[in-house]
């Protein structure tokens, strides 16, 4: 196994931090970092046709946004630290796909920022850290 | 800035219209026990003048216009009557050409959809009962390829494709079937249900299979780039082209009809009901319920205000369940009287006492029920089908197969056992037609049901509505050509539709939705017979690789991986 990180990121002020926090890492161990953009997306919804049809374009909208917008500029700045990094953007449950590419991709462990929503947000909605650690396959760190 | 101008206003109609629902409906719970309604005795007046009269008819010796007088109607509702009366004859009698067979009358139309039903299903080996499991796996998602993740999934596909089939013709449509051909019609129903999944299973593979990817990366396909691509193939271009664009023609008016006249009035007609029949506002003013409907479907399919199809495209599903919950709920009241039911659907189906046209005249009347409910043979769905991703047609075949089974096997048959515990053989209801049996059955229940059954209706007529207008706009746009000009002028005219099914009479409307819709499956089945070999192919290869493991199944994978 190697001792590649895997993180997810969304754009927010704590998936931030935690790319701080990993690329420090990978710099002290010199280890790579997969950098993961999940779009939520379930397969069991109901579309309308119009919206069927255009789906694949919007998919493809969906990622060159994704890849343009977010990770691009993430991985340009892991360059200038020096960091071996690469990005990669998947539609699904942020849970369930930050799982699947940690397996896929034998990562030693995930990075993930804890949304720095209130509290009630997170009661709310659940969050993408408590069920991560409930399914991940290898360590993960939160990071506040 | 005028989109969310647009927007805004939309979303304030919409609430308004659905607090104007609420307030209406609400004294309707108590009105239910009236007696019937002026509203409703003219829809009935029409349709059903007597429950002999109208049986007479479907042995042909009486023709409904003469059994019965249209009552006289004024204003506008009036005059779309007197010109959509003739035009509906004279196309009803030329789709349904009638033979005489053993005694009753065979609608050569609904033989062709039976014969081309029994080939699929021999043909492809009884794919309907083998393709079953495999349809629900993929459905689970279990041989989507996580890379894929993002495109339509086949569960998507279904549940678009379901929307637009299953509609108020489940809730609607089933009583008519029982009160013109007794309970045994509905064993037919179910038959021609089963065997219409192979139909289904045919069409939708050659939907995917020769559907054109659009250089903007979206998908148009169905049966006429079927036809057009898969007759080229055959060194047959003409006949593929003259076979598409009678395809394309009469979906365009199919479209209008059943998909759209048909849902329209069925909504307007629980609508009065709920609202207290001749005393609603909206009673003799279908023209105006029509013109609202038609506003609101205007503002999705021209305006193309996707929340409101959004946010109708996730409380039908749920509707679809309550109604079933509803339907599980009068059945669990009425448990005693439900093997009765069951010994009356097989024994009817048998030996029809009293239906004219005898045995052949109920295997008939279940089997137009159960193509015009779930649309097996016509084509429609392939349409919505062909929008799913994936490298093997076949597996949207396998999918698509188990949409006449939910439409017709599940959901027709707990309405018609609804209506065989409750309010069946009883002579106080035999003026009643379509929706309004159903609800009055339900109400001998639970009292306060037709209200929900009434939204239940305007949902699911509206959802198959837009579904429809999608259909229909493909067909359009096979003939005219993709342009925004060419698609507004389409949208149009369905709109005007929506008012037109609001003000003519049932049967009028019904005679020309079915006119309309069964003349689709003429070019369709016809390139089923043509097609049918390039399929099987498809099909064997596809589960000689399956078998093989050269088709990953993901769901096992990652379970042999955890363990």
């Amino acid at each position: 196994m190697s001792n590649n990180i895997l993180i997810g990121v969304d754009g927010s002020d704590s998936s931030s931090r935690a790319m701080d926090f990993a690329a420090t890492l990978c710099q002290e161990t010199g280890a790579s970092l997969l950098v993961a953009y999940i779009i939520e997306w379930s397969p069991f919804t109901f579309n309308t046709p119009e919206e069927n049809e255009a789906r694949h374009r919007r998919r493809e909208e969906e990622l060159a946004r994704a890849q343009a917008g977010v990770l691009d500029p993430l991985l340009a700045k892991l360059e200038k630290r020096g960091v071996e990094a690469r990005g990669m953007v998947r539609h699904g449950k942020p849970v369930v796909a930050l799982a699947q590419i940690a397996e896929d991709e034998h990562v030693a462990q995930i990075v993930v920022g804890r949304r720095g929503e209130s509290h009630i947000g997170g009661l709310l909605f659940g969050s993408l850290t408590g069920g991560l650690l409930q399914v991940a396959p290898v360590p993960v760190t939160v990071v506040p | 800035m005028n989109i969310r101008r647009i927007r805004r206003a939309a979303s304030i109609t919409l609430t308004a219209a659905a607090l104007t629902l609420t307030l209406a409906a609400a004294p309707a719970a108590a009105q239910n026990e009236r007696v019937l309604s002026e509203t409703q005795a003219w829809i009935k007046g029409i349709e059903r003048p007597d429950h002999l009269g109208y049986r007479d008819w479907v042995s042909g010796i009486q023709p409904p216009e003469e059994a019965a007088a249209p009552p006289q109607k004024t204003g506008i509702d009036a005059a779309v009557d007197l010109v959509m009366t003739p035009v509906n004859r004279v196309l009803y009698n030329a789709v349904f050409y009638e033979v005489p067979f053993f005694g009753a009358q065979v609608k050569l139309v609904v033989a062709w959809l039976v014969i081309g039903a029994i080939f699929c299903t021999v043909y492809f080996g009884f794919i309907n009962l083998r393709g079953f499991a495999q349809g629900l796996r993929l459905v689970r998602g279990d041989y989507s390829d996580p890379n894929d993740a993002g495109e339509v999934s086949h569960f998507q596909a279904l549940a678009t494709a379901l929307s637009g089939t299953v509609g108020v013709g489940n809730i609607g449509a089933v009583p008519v079937l029982i009160v013109l051909g007794g309970p045994g019609a509905v064993f037919w129903m179910i038959v021609a249900g089963l065997l219409g999944m192979a139909t289904k299973f045919v069409e939708c593979t050659l939907g995917v299979k020769y559907r054109n990817e659009n250089p903007d990366g979206s998908v148009s396909g169905g049966p006429m780039y079927a036809l057009k691509k898969g007759l080229a193939e055959l060194n047959k271009p003409g006949l593929g082209r003259a076979l598409a664009m009678l395809f394309a023609v009469s979906v365009v008016f199919g479209c209008l009809g059943a998909g759209n006249m048909f849902q329209a009035n069925q909504a307007y007609s629980q609508f009065v009901n709920v609202t207290g029949g001749a005393d609603s506002f909206f009673a003799g003013k279908g023209w105006l319920f029509g013109l609202l409907l038609a506003v609101v479907v205007g503002v999705v399919i021209i305006g193309g205000i996707k929340s409101i199809a959004r946010v109708t495209e996730k409380v039908v599903p749920l509707m679809a369940v309550l109604y079933l919950l509803g339907a599980l709920i009068v059945l669990a009241v009425n448990i005693d009287k439900i093997p009765a039911a069951v010994a009356a659907i097989f024994v009817g189906a048998f030996t029809p006492g009293g239906v004219a046209g005898g045995f052949i005249g109920v295997l008939i009347l279940g089997f137009q029920r159960a193509a015009f409910s779930n649309e097996a043979g016509l084509g429609s769905a392939a349409i919505a089908h062909s929008a799913v991703r994936t490298k093997e047609p076949v597996t949207e075949g396998l999918v698509s197969l188990l949409e006449p089974f939910i439409d017709t096997v599940v959901i027709c048959t707990i309405t018609a056992l609804v209506i065989l515990t409750t309010v069946y053989g009883d002579p106080g209801v035999a003026q009643l037609a379509g929706v309004q049996l159903t609800s009055e059955a339900m109400a001998r229940t639970v009292g306060w049901f037709p209200t929900p059954l009434a939204f239940a209706v305007v949902l699911f007529a509206f959802s198959t509505m837009i579904s429809w207008a999608y259909y229909g706009l493909k067909g359009w746009t096979y003939m005219f050509g993709e342009s925004r000009h060419s698609d507004v002028v389409f949208k149009v005219i369905f709109c005007l539709f929506v008012i037109i099914g609001c003000t003519i009479p049932l049967s009028s409307v019904l005679d020309f939705s079915d006119a309309m819709i069964f003349l689709m499956c003429i070019p369709n089945i016809l390139g089923i017979y043509f097609l049918a070999p390039i399929v099987k192919r498809e099909m064997k290869s596809y589960f000689a690789r399956v078998e093989s493991g050269e088709i990953k199944n993901y769901r096992k994978l990652r379970r042999q991986k955890a363990a």
